[in-house]
């Protein structure tokens, strides 16, 4: 299959790889995906609390050049966001930059699941309400 | 210097030898005749073209040429070989015996055959890749008509006990097959030594054209026939219908005759650098190579790297042209079933590497391909939160996944 440029150079560049302390309270991990399908991903963000904006984010990903794509690309719009910004960002959005193929659309999908996945580990941990999970369909 | 990307991957296919190639271009050309035309010279330059090319392809195998049915591969060679002797011995049974790791081209056909009505039994094999022979012995009937048992897999290269197995299949009266296609031209093979009733080869795997193959079916101790699966003009001893591709034939019998000439030499001179490429993979924690290694073809080698994604992993070696044990296909991926069948879990089998050396490998590319490999394993593993979780010791199979 023939990759993208984005997706190569985020697979040969991948941004923010790296580990956050995930015990600290302004921390929020995201962990999705499953060794036996092949992609696992795992998002981080640091927030500012006054400001609810997110200082950092870091990612580790196994999983296909898309998917790896996908989680850096992700933790390159994290940076400098608000929480509630980091919300809206669609699956969709990261499909069309990288320019995915139909199949490698559940890479994105992860992706998303890991940024809310982040977010709500951060709400919960600081005595938020979770999220109401969208259901969808993999 | 090497030139990118370095070709490893000579289980699917091999590059043709100039000598092959310089052999059949007078069969494009001048000598075009068809080489069942009996009444011209054009007719009888290709008959003869034949004739000396089924001498040496049956050369290399111990067989005689009249022995020698030419096919368009080895996927036409299994399905006459099955299909036609499924049809041809049905007044004396109708049991199959094969394995769950042989090729498509086996398994599919077992399928079909199935559909009609046959029985087929799919023996497993153990975490080397080899067949247990008790299981074999077990598994042959009175009702058995042939026994199917690949000589070496195309995935992991392990050798199967093929005249042990033979002799199985006949003490009981049964025939015996073998898809040969990986291992003749790679390491000796004999017929009448191991007593192999039918036998698929094909050209392309061994430095000849692709679109040529043949099938040696035995003609004496016993006799065997099998049904002919096209219609036609008889070609081939009524066997496989159909006008002979000359210069494919004529490449093949080249092919053959620079393998035999050539197979001591090269057998040294892959193994030791095959032998070079794994235990320098292997010096990566965690990686371990799949198969037995001391029933094993010499240019072969199959290593899982694990906590690594074999897609990701194929592009991280985007310079040297291998096969994964993962097929991605839509968002689900399906390991290799031939890993499966060896008993890898499917993360294993996902993250493995086939590396098939060949006639034109250097020393200098195997190299290159170790840095390669390395250096991405390396990236990857870096990358991946399941090497993180494996070096801080969690054990993954405790861990709940969020299913997806």
């Amino acid at each position: 299959m023939a990759y993208s440029d984005k997706v190569i150079d985020h697979y040969s560049n991948p941004r923010n790889v790296g580990t956050l302390d995930k015990s600290k309270q302004d921390v929020g991990t995201g962990l999705v995906g499953a060794p036996e399908c092949g992609d696992v991903m795992r998002l981080q963000i640091e927030v500012d609390a006054e400001t609810n904006i997110i200082k950092d984010a870091k990612f580790k990903t196994f999983g296909c050049g898309s998917a790896i794509a996908s989680s850096s690309l992700a933790t390159e719009w994290l940076k400098g966001k608000t929480i509630e910004e980091a919300m809206s960002i669609d699956n969709m959005d990261i499909v069309e930059e990288l320019a995915l193929p139909p199949v490698k659309i559940h890479c994105s999908v992860l992706a998303e699941d890991a940024i809310k996945a982040a977010i709500n580990d951060y709400r919960v941990k600081n005595g938020m309400e979770p999220l109401v999970e969208k259901d969808r369909i993999h | 210097m090497v030139n990118l990307p370095i070709y490893l991957d000579n289980n699917a296919t091999t590059r043709m030898d100039e000598r092959v190639l310089d052999a059949m271009l007078p069969y494009f050309r001048d000598n075009f005749g068809n080489a069942a035309s009996r009444n011209h010279p054009f007719g009888w330059k290709a008959e003869e073209a034949v004739d000396y090319a089924r001498e040496q392809i049956a050369a290399l195998i111990g067989a005689s040429e009249k022995e020698i049915i030419f096919t368009s591969g080895a996927t036409e060679s299994n399905n006459l070989a099955l299909k036609g002797v499924a049809e041809m011995y049905i007044s004396k049974g109708n049991h199959i015996v094969t394995l769950v790791t042989e090729h498509k081209a086996i398994l599919d056909t077992c399928k079909h055959l199935e559909k009609q009505g046959f029985k087929v039994t799919y023996l497993p094999v153990g975490v080397d890749g080899l067949v247990d022979l008790a299981l074999v012995e077990e598994a042959i009937t009175n009702e058995t008509v042939l026994v199917s048992v690949m000589y070496a897999n195309n995935e992991i290269g392990v050798i199967q006990p093929i005249k042990e197995i033979a002799a199985l299949a006949h003490a009981k009266g049964a025939l015996f097959h073998t898809d040969a296609t990986q291992a003749v031209g790679k390491i000796p093979v004999d017929v009448i030594e191991s007593g192999i009733d039918l036998l698929s080869f094909t050209g392309h795997k061994m430095y000849g054209p692709k679109g040529v193959g043949a099938l040696y079916v035995r003609r004496k101790n016993p006799r065997v026939k099998v049904t002919s699966q096209m219609d036609g003009g008889g070609h081939e001893r009524g066997m496989r219908s159909g006008t002979l591709n000359v210069p494919g034939i004529v490449g093949f019998g080249k092919a053959c005759e620079l393998c035999k000439q050539e197979m001591a030499e090269e057998t040294k001179r892959l193994s030791a650098l095959r032998d070079k490429l794994e235990s320098s993979l292997l010096e990566l924690e965690e990686s371990y190579v799949n198969g037995n290694t001391a029933h094993r073809l010499p240019h072969v080698s199959n290593i899982s790297f694990k906590y690594v994604e074999g897609e990701g992993l194929i592009m991280g070696v985007k310079d040297i042209a291998v096969s994964s044990g993962s097929a991605c296909t839509s968002a689900s991926l399906e390991p290799s079933y031939v890993l499966k069948g060896l008993g890898l879990s499917d993360d294993l089998a996902h993250s493995s590497l086939r590396f098939g050396l060949g006639r034109f490998t250097t020393e200098e590319e195997v190299d290159f391909a170790i840095k390669t490999v390395k250096k991405a394993v390396l990236q990857l593993r870096e990358m991946s939160p399941l090497w993180e979780m494996f070096k801080e010791g969690i054990d993954l199979d405790t861990v709940q996944w969020a299913a997806h």
